[in-house]
């Protein structure tokens, strides 16, 4: 197991830094929090005037990957979940982050660096559940 | 110009989610596998996310509108109710079982991967029962 060090001198801080910037220039110039699940559960409210900007950010992020591979090969991805566990997996991420009022971004990124003490138990349950479920599925059933 | 500004933000957030390295569901996984071979890098995302966004919360907080002129506009609720709890649970199942959260879930569909599509067609069923079932309240 790679130390924490290496962890540390790799891209994730870098990563990390990219997007609390995309979080800063939201915030300080549309006056908008960068919570994903939020603004893509707000376009199927259809409020008229309120859409444009969620298409906006949604366009970008799908286009990243695009743009990235202009300059750079993408890094290994792998999608090992089968297909019946990936439809139940995201109707509980869509369900979940919905009525919990938001996912790793929303609660975890922007709530806990404001202090929120709703997003910190947000954070702490979604990511204590995420423990368990894996630990269910890999280490109990399997 | 908010319009050029969102997709501008949506980029340099999914650009960041490459970098990380967190687009790929098998590291966001060993990230949750506390018993397997343990991968800690998510937490140095987290924080370096965490560091950049606080100074800019602590910025927001001495203005009343953005630099465009437009209200700052931050959740004020502050009550931690079954909601929060019950939906914050859900999403950590679902999240631990694949290892994809909304963000990513996005750039991967943008990669090309057919299993993303699939993935972000129930994440939008899930959100739209939700939005059925709660919009009246």
């Amino acid at each position: 197991m790679n130390s924490y060090f290496d962890w540390f001198s790799g891209p994730s801080l870098a990563g990390g830094l990219v997007i609390g910037i995309a979080t800063t220039i939201l915030l300080l110039i549309n006056g908008r929090i960068a919570g994903i699940s939020g603004i893509i559960g707000g376009l199927l409210r259809m409020q008229r005037g309120d859409m444009s900007w969620r298409i906006a950010f949604i366009a970008g992020l799908i286009l990243s990957p695009v743009i990235w591979q202009l300059f750079h090969a993408l890094p290994e991805i792998r999608v090992e979940t089968s297909t019946s566990m990936l439809i139940l997996a995201g109707l509980l991420v869509g369900y979940g982050t919905r009525l919990g009022s938001g996912c790793t971004s929303g609660h975890g990124v922007c709530g806990v660096s404001r202090g929120s003490p709703r997003s910190i138990v947000a954070t702490l349950t979604f990511i204590a559940t995420g423990f368990a479920t894996v630990y269910l599925l890999r280490h109990i059933i399997s | 110009m908010t319009i050029i500004v969102s997709t501008l933000v949506g980029m340099i957030f999914g650009f960041g989610l490459i970098l990380s390295g967190m687009v790929n569901p098998a590291i966001v996984l060993s990230f949750l596998d506390i018993a397997g071979n343990w991968n800690p890098s998510l937490l140095w995302v987290m924080g370096g996310a965490m560091s950049v966004s606080a100074i800019a919360f602590a910025v927001a907080k001495k203005r009343k509108k953005s630099y465009l002129g437009i209200p700052i506009q931050i959740p004020i609720t502050t009550q931690i109710d079954h909601r929060l709890l019950i939906g914050s649970f859900l999403f950590g199942v679902g999240w631990g079982i694949a290892g994809i959260c909304p963000g990513p879930a996005l750039v991967l569909v943008g990669s090309g991967s057919a299993n993303a599509i699939v993935f972000l067609i129930a994440m939008m069923t899930g959100m739209l029962l939700f939005e059925m079932k709660h919009s009246q309240k």
